[in-house]
């Protein structure tokens, strides 16, 4: 039988694990898009040695588990010197893969602009900066948009690796509350649902603001 | 304490890689079997089928893949159902790659222009013939280089067995690691394997889309 | 006074020679007509003027200035050379206004007040000043290209480049673009365009330009050139477009 009732006394444990999620999630999320969108500039419009550097940069993060990237920069950085938090270590790494991801992803948005409006711009006097920011960028990630917000939250839900590393995060709640109670199946049935409940709000939330920063296809 | 060489951790990480590629193959074929049940249920047209195969994707992409493992390792044995840490992974990792596989095989679908349908309709042909000779032969040609991307996905997404205590690639890694202290080395090591995996993959996927783009 | 000088220009792509030694004068004030088969370098050449390509030999000077493809070069371009495009290469994400606005602000660093009173004027001049706050796709492809020519209008050029900037049209409105030309051509704007509209080349336009195999083919008076041509290839031309 299912015992859902003596859950309800963890209920702050649980709280404050997503709490993390939340936080880092939103961190990750802008910083990681932000990586994306100079590493996409560069990869499309960068020199050859630059656009190789993205490259191999978003080819080795696509083609490793993230579970490793973790385990490399928590474990493995700190043996050449370089000593992370377990959140900071989280936080980078999270970062790097969603930057990596929203590379690719960015980077088609900046291909489907077509030369006709850079040029446009650029017989008006704009220069490379402002017509990147001004002409390009928005139309641009309108394009992307539904697949960028789809990967940021597909990298929410890989944050539950950063328990192994001991972050408090939501899994590690999950975990916390199952060796206490020993009634796991119902922990993580109740953290799954947090889970799903917060990538539904993330679409919602995400949906919102694309409404926002694509006013333009709505309106008169 | 034992001492590890460098052959020693390379071959034990490369027995190791067995059991991630019998681990990513397992849940590939599982997946693929799963979606493909599951989009026979949708193209029925039937609302209730339909409904299913919609809320089967929502739970299963929206939750992490970590949790889908928790669940069947922990939960099903204490409900009862003794499972092994392989048959958990396996298990969970259908789950994930049908709820992928399902929807990419959508969007290939969808591509297809409505008219094919319509046409094969008045031609005389039924629902399952039009599948089978119309429907399936176009969507195949769409729907490889995806598939294929996919496949990197899944093989990615066997590392978490690690986690519930099956023996694979990156469980391998965290031992050695434990053994040697060298983490460093073996996590570049591991990452490295993970690599020469799934890298030509991507590039097969990649050209296989080129391919298929310039022959349209 | 000559506003824009080609002399002896050659253009290539790799291997393929497409202008072939043009010589071009153009006055302020004169409305230019390029005509010419499809291949010709017409649009080439329209691009070579305002810094779009890089040509390989002779010189290109507007107002004075010589032309080359340094991006600073082409930016102080834009301030006396402006162009309209067959696809009107609209912003779609702003208003027409804000379309209008945008390069007097941020180039020409005007205020805002200032850049949205020329803004106003140039879309009363062609038509349009209702359509300030609408976006772009809710326009035809004729009220488009309206606010294309206000857009660079609003950066007071010296010379305007169109090319073929209503073959994108449904016939229907192909009139209320060239009508819009023939009132900038009135008030004296120096225009040069590629175009296959014959009569309006004849009868709003000060010159007409042949070209063939990247050249200059024949040029002249267009009631002359056009009614009388003297060459094969124009009289080819002619018999093909008529
Ligand atoms: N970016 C380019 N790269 C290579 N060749 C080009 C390029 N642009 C134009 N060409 C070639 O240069 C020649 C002249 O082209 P251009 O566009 O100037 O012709 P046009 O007279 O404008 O023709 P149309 O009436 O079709 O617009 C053509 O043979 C064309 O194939
Ligand atoms: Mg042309």
């Amino acid at each position: 039988m299912l015992y859902f009732s003596d859950l309800l006394q963890y209920s702050d444990v649980f709280f404050s694990g997503l709490k993390t999620t939340v936080e880092l999630t939103v961190l990750t999320t802008i910083l990681g898009v932000a990586l994306g969108t100079v590493c996409a500039t560069v990869r499309q419009y960068g020199n050859r040695a630059s656009q190789h550097v993205v490259s191999v940069y978003v080819e080795l993060i696509r083609n490793t588990p993230f579970i490793v990237q973790l385990f490399f920069i928590f474990f493995g950085l700190p043996a050449i010197g370089m000593m992370l938090s377990p959140w900071q270590a989280s936080m980078i790494a999270l970062t790097i893969n969603l930057g990596a991801y929203s590379t690719e992803i960015i980077r088609a948005g900046l291909a489907s602009i077509s030369k006709g409006q850079v040029e446009a711009a650029k017989v008006l006097g704009l220069n490379f900066r402002q017509t990147l920011t001004r002409v390009i960028f928005i139309p641009a990630f309108e394009k992307i948009y539904p697949a960028l917000t789809s990967q940021c939250i597909i990298v929410m839900l890989g944050s539950a690796v950063i328990s192994q590393i001991s972050v408090q995060d939501l899994t590690y709640a999950a975990n916390l509350v199952q060796s206490r109670n020993f009634r796991a199946f119902e922990s993580y049935l109740v953290t799954a649902l947090l889970y799903l409940g917060l990538s539904i709000l993330l679409r919602f939330a995400f949906n919102a603001l694309g409404k926002r920063l694509f006013a333009y296809r709505t309106s008169n | 304490m034992i001492e590890f060489s460098n052959y020693d951790i390379l071959r034990n990480l490369l027995f190791a890689t067995q059991w991630t590629i019998l681990l990513s193959l397992a849940a590939f074929i599982g997946g693929t079997t799963v979606a493909l049940t599951l989009t026979a249920m949708r193209l029925t047209r039937n609302p209730a089928m339909q409904r299913i195969v919609k809320i089967y994707v929502e739970l299963f992409q929206g939750t992490p893949l970590l949790m889908q493992m928790f669940l069947c390792f922990f939960g099903l044995s204490m409900l009862g159902y003794e499972i092994s840490a392989w048959g958990a992974a396996i298990l969970s990792l259908t789950f994930f790659t049908s709820a992928f596989l399902v929807e990419i095989w959508r969007g290939c679908i969808d591509t297809l222009p409505k008219g094919q349908w319509e046409a094969s309709r008045c031609l005389g042909l039924s629902f399952l013939q039009t599948l089978r000779f119309i429907i399936l032969p176009q969507a195949i040609r769409v729907a490889t280089a995806p598939t294929v991307g996919f496949s990197v996905q899944v093989i990615k997404g066997t590392a978490l067995a690690s986690v519930i205590g099956f023996v694979e690639l990156t469980k391998v890694g965290t031992m050695l690691n434990n053994a040697t202290f060298e983490p460093f080395k073996i996590f570049t090591l591991v990452a490295l394997i993970y690599f020469m995996l799934c890298y030509p993959l991507s590039l097969y996927s990649k050209h296989l889309e080129k391919k298929f783009n310039v022959s349209r | 006074m000559s506003l824009v000088n080609l002399h002896q220009v050659h253009k290539y792509y790799g291997d393929h020679h497409v202008l072939k030694g043009i010589d071009l004068v153009i006055k302020a004030g004169e409305v230019v007509s390029i005509i010419g088969k499809s291949g010709s370098g017409k649009s080439t050449l329209l691009r070579c003027i305002n810094g779009l390509e890089q040509y390989q030999e002779g010189g290109i000077t507007v107002d004075g200035k010589e032309v080359t493809t340094e991006d600073i070069q082409v930016r102080r371009l834009a301030l006396s050379v402006g162009m309209i495009f067959q696809n009107f290469n609209l912003f779609p994400h702003m208003t027409v206004g804000e379309n209008v606005m945008l390069a007097p602000t941020i180039v020409l660093k005007k205020s805002k007040a200032e850049a949205e009173a020329t803004a106003r004027a140039m879309l009363e001049k062609v038509g349009l000043a209702e359509k300030f706050d609408s976006y772009p796709e809710k326009l035809s492809g004729g009220q488009q290209q309206r606010v294309a020519i206000a857009r660079a209008l609003a950066m007071s050029p010296k010379v305007l480049l169109c090319d073929e900037i209503t073959s994108a049209l449904d016939p229907e409105l192909v009139g209320e673009v060239l009508k819009v030309l023939e009132q900038l051509a009135k008030e004296g704007i120096t225009l040069v365009l590629v175009t296959h509209e014959m009569n309006f080349a004849r009868d709003v336009g000060s010159r007409v330009v042949f070209m063939h195999q990247g050249k200059v083919w024949e040029q002249g008076d267009p009631k002359t050139v056009l009614s009388n041509p003297q060459t094969d290839e124009l009289k080819q031309f002619m018999g093909a477009v008529l």
